[in-house]
């Protein structure tokens, strides 16, 4: 297990790696002064010269990563010309928001997702399963941002239940909560179906079966450990998906956290800031998934010994 | 008996039939909608401002989805949109599937530090949720229909290239690629005529999966305002400009979203039900 450990560490530090190269290859790649870029038509010479020096854009393209890589390990992503803050510290107040938005979506889609899932698998091919497999498409097909807007419609304008906007109560929070969970609960429900009838005819459930155990049981106990082994993979890459989605929502509802951050930081041309929230966001999932990695292996004693 | 196994072989038909019937019914109207209903992005009529659905126009025209805020008709403006949308998409696949593929059969058929270079490059790309990469890339380039394409194809290659890859590994070391090599085929012309052959099938299987993903994210980027400009409207720009008049006009958003969800919907059936009947195999992506 401790070789299995310390190679998904491994692995997870190269994928930030990676993160943190690409986005210098992108910044570099895209036509023209990247200081003229990021700053726009409007800034004044002394903010690019300022600009230019931070990058270090008069040296050679290899001293420039290296000082690229050095501040990003300091997490210094440079002063945020429009907030005069420190573009990090910035990224890192508006986290909070963002974790608990996704991790009430992530609960609610678990929640609804797994029993309609199995619910759907024990009555597979009845009018149940179907009527679930409709909701679990048009979950997955409905653009989050229209969902969004239609919710405040109904909910906000038409009955005025809930507010259409800002955070604070836990009123604040349940349609951006209902409009990130619908595509991720969509594909867990997917998921849990095809896992559960994948191991339902195994020799393993026949016995369960065979033993006198209970359906109940049988399914919960014996069918899902095993059916777990690929939901638990997929919703930890989904989780990325999730995230992303994090953008729209906040966009939508005015939801105070990173994504917006991002996103007004983009009309501002701020890319200290939205450098720092992109990789923030990739090491948040990184970690994810590392974590997942992590319990699949316990989960799954054929992964970590595999790698011993 | 036989009719019972003939209708199991053949399952999947009604869906592929009524995927294949809705989008073409979207593509025509895509193609020659804009024709019948005229859209002029900078016009603008004061009399006819929001109004509602089926609301007869002062120039006697009917907008059975009504107008938007400058009095356009929003019927007119979602076949444009039609275009814009369905064009960015499949322009997208073509891109994304040119590059993964290539990727993916060379990273199959020459194997080796090639193969392990590129797969890893595939991990750090399915590391980094994609919109963000998207967004990141589309707030660099600016707002330009090229752009978007150019952007999500850089963020949805990597389907294509495990595919590629996966079909390229299992043929390479089939017996009439041997033999084909013992009487003197070439790298390339083993790599064009027997590997590439077999992925198509998988490949068309895996776009038609994709392109629903694709059209959806590039309305979540014209959303955000980082996708198509104002000039050419495609559904997601429509969406977002409906946002600023829910109060009085709640049609603006509605109608479009619906017609989006719809396609997307309808292509989702259609990839699946092509999926399940030539690949089962790719069920998991």
């Amino acid at each position: 297990m401790g070789a299995y450990v310390v190679r998904r560490l491994f692995f997870s530090l190269f994928v930030l790696w990676g993160a943190v190269t690409i986005i210098f290859v992108v910044l570099r790649l895209v036509p023209g002064d990247p200081a003229y870029i990021m700053l726009g038509p409007d800034a004044d010479q002394a903010q690019v010269a300022a600009l230019r020096a931070q990058l270090g854009l008069d040296q050679s393209l290899i001293q420039q990563y290296a000082t690229y890589l050095a501040n990003v390990v300091h997490l210094d992503f440079g002063e945020s010309f429009r907030l005069n803050a420190d573009s990090m510290s910035l990224v890192l107040q508006r986290v909070p928001a963002t974790i608990q938005l996704a991790t009430t979506a992530l609960l609610l889609s678990l929640l609804i997702g797994l029993p309609l899932g199995v619910i759907a698998a024990l009555r597979a091919h009845s009018w149940v399963d179907r009527a679930i497999s409709v909701f679990s498409l048009m979950g997955q097909s409905t653009p989050s941002f229209w969902l969004g807007i239609v919710l405040i419609l109904v909910f906000a304008r038409g009955l005025k239940v809930l507010p259409s906007a800002g955070s604070g109560s836990w009123a604040h929070l349940v349609l951006p909560t209902i409009t990130l969970a619908l595509p991720f609960l969509a594909i867990l429900v997917r998921l849990t179906r095809s896992g559960l009838l994948e191991v339902v005819h195994e020799g393993y459930v026949q016995t369960a079966r065979a033993k006198g155990l209970g359906e109940g049981i049988v399914v919960l106990v014996h069918a899902m450990r095993n059916a777990l082994i690929p939901i638990v993979t997929v919703v930890g890459l989904q989780f990325g998906a999730l995230l992303g989605g994090t953008v729209i929502v906040e966009t939508v509802f005015a939801w105070p956290g990173v994504g917006r951050l991002l996103i007004d930081s983009i009309g501002r041309r701020d890319y200290g800031v939205v450098q720092a929230s992109i990789l923030l966001v990739a090491t948040i999932f990184v970690l994810i998934n590392l974590l997942v990695d992590l319990l699949y292996g316990f989960l799954d004693s054929r992964v970590r010994l595999a790698g011993d | 008996m036989a009719a019972a196994v003939r209708r199991r072989t053949r399952a999947g038909s009604a869906r592929i039939r009524f995927g294949f019937a809705v989008i073409a019914v979207y593509v025509v109207a895509a193609v020659i909608g804009p024709w019948l209903f005229r859209y002029d992005p900078v016009g603008t009529r004061t009399a006819d401002r929001l109004k509602p659905p089926f609301t007869r126009l002062s120039d006697g025209s009917f907008a059975i989805f009504g107008t938007d805020q400058v009095g356009q008709d929003l019927f007119a403006q979602m076949l444009q949109g039609a275009r814009i949308s369905i064009a960015v998409g499949l322009a997208t696949l073509v891109l994304a599937g040119t590059i993964g593929v290539t990727i993916g059969l060379a990273a199959g058929y020459f194997g080796g530090r090639l193969d392990g270079v590129l797969m890893r490059l595939a991990d750090i790309q399915l590391a980094f949720p994609s919109i963000l990469l998207a967004i990141f890339i589309a707030a660099l380039l600016g707002p330009s229909v090229v752009n978007v394409v150019i952007v999500l194809a850089v963020a949805n290659w990597v389907t294509f290239a495990r595919v590629a890859r996966g079909q390229a590994l299992a043929t390479r070391r089939r017996e009439f690629v041997d033999a084909s090599r013992t009487l003197g085929a070439g790298t390339w012309r083993l790599i064009t005529r027997c590997v590439l052959p077999a992925c198509i099938a998988p490949v068309l299987v895996v776009a038609t999966v994709e392109i629903g993903h694709v059209i959806l994210a590039e309305a979540s980027l014209s959303f955000l305002g980082l996708g198509t400009p104002a000039s050419t409207p495609s559904w997601g720009v429509t969406i977002a400009n409906g946002r600023n008049y829910l109060a009085d006009a709640w049609w603006i958003s509605t109608i479009p979203g619906i017609a989006l969800a719809f396609l997307v919907i309808s292509l989702g059936v259609l990839g699946d039900a092509l999926r399940d009947r030539y690949d089962p195999r790719l069920r998991s992506l």
